[in-house]
């Protein structure tokens, strides 16, 4: 059997991220491993027909648009809160704390007695930001690295491959109460950067693993006879078909970064205030969940929502760049 | 309880299926069924148990169980009166002759001598014993030399204290100060057995004290087990059979648990549950006066917050922030708004000054906009009210007060929260001088003296004098009352002293903190002190 | 087989000591923990140097982190601040995480591959959409609000369990701790599950034993099953180590001692020693588990070789 490509970190699902991001690695790793997976087989003929063909499946499935349509609605939301929320979620009274719905406020006041309804709106911004960013810098941080470490392989990748070790080794929930229970910047950047710091190698596994099986392809193996250059090689021949699992990962990644902003903020080391966030007023909605329940449900409610949206669109994505399952 | 009873058997059914096992131990939560034993929520220990090494409450509240020192505060009044000590002598308030009642025993047998005092205290002050109370020895002759700011130490015992005779030994104190004795009742001045110096690791594993319990069992972070010590010879005897002490990482949880009678006591109700907890509990709340006060420091080593007008903007955010909405809507009455930087505990013989404060601790938003904008408004445009977000209710608080000032000034922005992550780190950057505004401080006392709420809190670099706030008028009065020998004399020196306090706005005070607990049916006559810890020893179980 | 698990265990060696030097710099960097010890107020300077000496932080990072491997390496696994040896920690809270985790992992065996299983087969039908929005439904809502919710409804209002877990924490008390702790893993393992099965339903094998007349749950147990598990077999496995370390929320939540609780306070006290012994001793069961479920995984599917 020619080497395999997860030799041991193939069967390694990962368990860096707690659990939910392991769900999004092994998935992932199911999608990679399947033999004659999106690129084993077809692309590499015609390199578009599996993009096309996903992109004509994914037009089909009702998951797909709904999730869409949801996560454009709450990126709307986050660019332009005013547009459904006219109030300012900073301005609070006292005198209301924790009061039910009433006219003009439709999901109560909070324990302080800011609105619900216009921090929920105004949440959006920042636990869209948080996800966005946190997904595209571990996507590309990840891919980039375990992209080249896969392809050039030798001493480099298995240095990196180590520093992955590493990481997975060492429990998310605890890496950020270390790492961020020092921080002061009430910015959401740290809260990113930490995201990043911890959550890159789980792509890098997932990138390196497909570009290890791309290479050994005879069409790989032909344009480098043919005397492509590696950057050639990567650029036109391996990303277009690497990057496949990526997208699935990430995008379900997404949701669960979201997730963790809230468990962090939970644990006390979350966003800080002025930011208005989901996590923030969930967690400081916890204590009171036998007295208003409301304060906890409607934000909880939301990132509900939106985490669901964004894995039923990786869900979605996986399907389509399956061809097993169609 | 048909219920419970039911799921209980489902769930050890459940988990025979499961693992195979029995369901083993079975609860063992409630302390007991039908036993005289106490359960009561308690926090892990942050320092070894030792009497001159625990400074906060949940360790405190242990050795105050084990221990009798001295002197014992009244539960009611806060009365220092004497507990071991049958006379404590002095001519000029400063050398003192001290005589310990016969008969008393630590629980291994041996007896309470004055030996086991100084050594004890000689223990405490020495440096090399890493005591972290060893400054309350501080006014003791030769503390010094035992523990010097730097370097080594020169001595190993202080030359103030002199055993005279089995009972009796005297102290040399190194100032004058006339209310010495009424500290005395601190757990860091608590006797010491031979036990701790002979084998101190093992001292520590199980600690032996004199006190109405001894500890029967101790699960590192998780539990401790105190029985009642029959051999006790004092008057307080413990009127249960036991109390057991489980770690909570969150009151929160402590409160539920004692909602599903799982628990007999938690004497810190969250500020989150206090809304319900007089309808969840009945007659089974108590809510009484602690000596705790809460304030805002100032960083006055920062330029900006120690410029002329400074002192006005200070009191304008005093005036911005809405003491009886937070404290009847945050805290249900659990914190009474503060007019003076005492407590009422103290009572009025005692140097608390009812309304002292006056009108800069009132509620006036436009009054307060006034002084802000002529003491040059707030430096930087923003205050930055820091707090550790780790424990306590910290951050409801912190948020209300937040925006009770931005109501008040009309600007969102005013005012924000600035959690630090963990106690330890608020603790450093406040040691390096690094707070970017304003910050939490709670002081709670030591012992019921006005002198403890104001000279360690705002002599000039006194140990939590944070602010590093520095007036000689304050220091030169602080220096007159603790040398005045006559009690209401010294008392009238130090509340001049407060004056200046008040006249600077040295901090602004928040509110006193009211000690509040609830307990199950299965116990009564369960009352907290002064300090807002448990009188363990007066709980009755049915 | 010998020479792999041999080449495995040499890898880990410096997987294991990046991974706790990166921790000892993670709690380093979150400053001096001394100033923490002394309440609201200053330390005195004697007594803090005296203690920084004493927990050896007076010296540079570097040194005191080969000072602590090289106790580690003799059992000593240094003190808490409090006086309390990291090692009875250790034996006071390890059991309990323990059980705990052996519970999650039952339920994510028992109900996850029972669903999975139940799904996969139905692949499209009403139980199986169900099933399936269940599952992203869990994976969606934070784990602390799941635990607080069914400890309020279960603990506090219909009083079927009580609300936090005794100190001796048996395993019926951990029934539903446990059950929150494995909730996103179950939805994991369900939704493994029902695309292995779903995938191998339609292979040759299948549709050869299903032509020999072999009765349905033959096919089913014998060749489906046993064929589609080793994913799920190696993902339960390394979710083992995930488990363990991250019960911090679950354990906080239940009131549980175990060593998600000993992190928590030994993080919130900076107490290097408490978190780094804990996490060394993660880290090994880490790495051991996920070896384990390597070699697990060439035994189950023999097309693996290694070499």
């Amino acid at each position: 059997m020619p080497e395999q490509p997860y030799e041991q970190e193939g069967a390694i699902a990962g368990t860096g991220m707690g659990g939910a991001m392991d769900l999004a690695v092994s998935e992932a790793e199911t999608l990679e491993k399947t033999p004659g997976g999106p690129q084993g087989t077809g692309p590499q003929e015609k390199p578009r027909s599996l993009w096309s063909d996903a992109w004509r499946d994914l037009w089909r499935n009702p998951v797909f648009i709904i999730s869409g349509l949801v996560i454009l609605f709450l990126v709307v939301i986050s660019l332009w809160p005013s547009l459904i929320a006219s109030q300012n979620p900073l301005k609070c009274d006292l005198a209301k704390a924790q009061q039910g719905s009433q006219p003009g406020h439709p999901f109560g006041f909070d324990g302080q007695g800011c609105d619900v309804y216009t921090r929920v709106v105004y949440g959006t911004r920042v636990s869209i930001s948080v996800g966005v960013c946190a997904t595209l810098g571990v996507a590309i941080l990840g891919s980039v690295l375990g992209g080249l470490a896969g392809f050039f392989g030798g001493l480099g990748d298995s240095f990196l491959s180590r520093i992955t070790d590493i990481f997975f080794a060492i429990p998310v929930v605890l890496g950020g109460l270390v790492l961020l229970s020092v921080v002061t910047s009430n910015t959401i950047w740290p809260v990113i950067g930490f995201m990043v710091l911890l959550g890159w190698p789980q792509i890098s596994r997932i990138a390196r693993g497909s570009v290890i099986t791309i290479k050994q392809n005879d069409y790989v193996q032909a344009a480098r006879a043919l005397g492509a250059s590696h950057a050639r090689l990567l650029l036109r021949h391996i990303t277009p078909n690497a990057v496949a699992p990526v997208i699935v990962v990430a995008t379900i990644a997404l949701g669960t970064y979201i997730s963790l902003e809230a468990t962090l903020s939970y644990l006390g080391v979350g966003l800080k205030p002025p930011t208005v966030s989901w996590g923030i007023d969930i967690s400081s909605a916890s204590a009171y969940i036998r007295n208003a329940p409301h304060m906890l449900l409607w934000p909880a409610g939301a990132l509900a929502i939106t985490v669901l949206a964004f894995i039923m669109l990786g869900d979605a994505v996986r399907d389509a760049l399956d061809p097993k399952l169609r | 309880m048909r219920g419970a009873t039911h799921a209980k058997w489902a769930a050890c059914a459940a988990a025979a299926a499961l693992a195979a096992t029995a369901c083993g131990g079975g609860g063992g939560g409630g302390g007991g069924k039908g036993s005289g034993v106490v359960s009561s929520s308690w926090g892990d220990p942050q320092n070894p148990l030792e009497p001159a090494n625990t400074n906060e409450v949940q360790g405190g509240k242990v050795l105050d169980m084990i221990f009798r020192g001295l002197k014992r505060y009244d539960s009611k009044t806060g009365a220092a009166e004497d507990m071991l000590a049958d006379k404590i002598d002095t001519t000029d308030s400063q050398n003192f002759t001290i005589t310990v009642n016969d008969g008393w025993k630590f629980s291994n047998g041996e007896a309470v001598t004055a030996k086991s005092f100084v050594d004890a205290w000689n223990y405490g002050a020495s440096l090399k014993n890493n005591q972290k109370n060893a400054y309350f020895f501080g006014y003791i002759e030769g503390y010094d030399k035992v523990h010097p700011d730097t370097g080594s130490q020169s001595a190993d015992t202080l030359s103030g204290l002199k055993v005279t005779g089995t009972n009796t030994f005297t102290v040399r104190l190194n100032q004058k100060f006339s209310t010495f004795p009424d500290t005395l009742g601190y757990v860091a001045y608590a006797p010491l057995p031979k036990a701790f110096f002979d084998d101190h690791a093992a001292w520590v594993q199980k600690p032996i004290g004199n006190g109405p319990y001894m500890i029967d069992s101790y699960t590192k972070g998780s539990q401790m087990s105190l029985r009642t010590w029959d051999g006790y010879p004092g008057d307080d005897k413990a009127q249960n059979d036991g109390v057991d002490l489980k770690v909570y990482t969150d009151n929160n949880t402590a409160y539920t648990d004692l909602l599903a009678g799982n628990l007999d006591l938690v004497d810190d109700v969250p500020a989150s549950q206090l809304k319900n907890a007089k309808s969840d509990l009945g007659g089974r709340y108590i809510n009484t006066p602690a000596g705790i006060i809460q304030t805002l420091a100032f960083p006055f080593y920062d330029k900006n917050w120690d410029t002329s007008g400074a002192q006005k903007v200070r009191q304008g955010l005093s005036m911005a922030i809405n003491r009886d909405q937070i404290t009847n809507t945050i805290f249900q009455k659990t914190r009474t708004p503060a007019s003076d930087w005492t407590s009422p505990v103290l009572g009025t013989d005692g140097g608390f000054q009812d309304g002292l404060c006056g009108d800069s601790c009132k509620y006036n938003p436009s009054e307060a906009k006034r002084l802000i904008q002529e003491g040059g408004g707030l430096p930087g445009g923003q205050v930055k009210l820091s707090y550790n977000a780790d424990t306590g209710s910290h951050k409801e608080w912190i948020d209300a007060v937040c925006n009770s000032i931005n109501n008040a000034l009309g600007n969102d922005k005013a005012c924000v929260g600035n959690p630090i992550g963990t106690f330890a780190d608020f603790r450093n950057q406040i040691g390096r001088h690094k707070m970017p505004g304003p910050f939490r401080a709670g002081w709670q006392m030591d012992y019921p003296l006005i002198q403890n709420f104001l000279q360690p809190l705002y002599y000039t670099n006194a140990s939590s004098n944070d602010g590093k706030w520095s007036n000689k008028d304050f220091d030169k009065l602080v220096d007159e009352a603790n040398a005045e020998t006559d009690r209401a004399k010294a008392v009238k020196l130090f509340q001049q002293a407060e004056g200046v306090v008040r006249d600077n706005m040295a901090a602004i005070p928040l509110w006193y903190q009211n000690g509040s607990a609830g307990y199950s049916e299965r116990v009564s006559n369960v009352a907290l002190n002064q300090f807002s810890v448990p009188v363990y020893n007066e709980i009755k179980v049915s | 087989m010998g020479r792999y698990v041999i080449r495995r265990l040499l890898q880990m060696i410096p997987v294991f000591f990046g991974a706790t030097l990166l921790i000892f710099l993670m709690v380093n960097v979150m400053g001096d923990p001394i100033a923490g010890l002394c309440g609201e107020r200053q330390c005195d300077p004697a007594t803090a140097a005296q203690l920084r000496k004493e927990f050896g932080l007076d010296k540079p990072v570097w040194q005191q982190y080969l000072t602590y491997m090289g106790n580690v390496f003799t059992g000593d696994f240094g003190t808490a601040f409090n006086g309390q040896k990291v090692t009875e920690l250790m034996a006071a809270s390890f059991p309990v995480t323990i059980r705990l985790t052996i519970v999650a992992i039952l339920f994510e065996i028992v109900i996850g591959i029972a669903l999975g299983v139940v799904t996969g087969l139905r692949r499209g039908r009403p139980v199986d959409t169900s099933v399936l929005l269940l599952t992203l439904v869990v994976i969606s809502v934070p784990v602390f609000v799941t635990g607080l919710v069914l400890q309020l409804l279960l603990g506090v209002e219909w009083g079927w369990i009580k609300p936090s877990v005794s100190p001796e924490a048996t395993f019926g008390e951990l029934i539903v701790p446990g059950l929150v702790l494995a909730s996103v893993s179950l939805a994991y393992v369900t939704r493994l599950t029902r695309t292995s099965i779903a995938e191998n339903k339609r292979s040759d094998y299948v549709r050869t034993a299903t032509a020999k007349g072999l009765p349905r749950h033959r096919v089913i147990t014998r060749h489906l099953l046993r064929n589609s598990l080793i994913p799920v077999v190696t993902f339960i496995g390394t979710d083992i180590g995930a488990l363990m370390g991250g019960a911090i929320v679950t354990e906080r939540i239940f009131n549980i001692h175990g060593v998600g609780f000993q992190l928590y306070q030994g993080i919130l006290r900076q107490n290097t020693q408490t978190v780094v012994g804990f996490v060394t001793v993660l880290v090994l069961v880490f790495l051991v588990a996920n070896l384990l479920v390597d070699l697990l995984y060439a035994v189950l599917d023999p097309r693996i070789r290694y070499a």
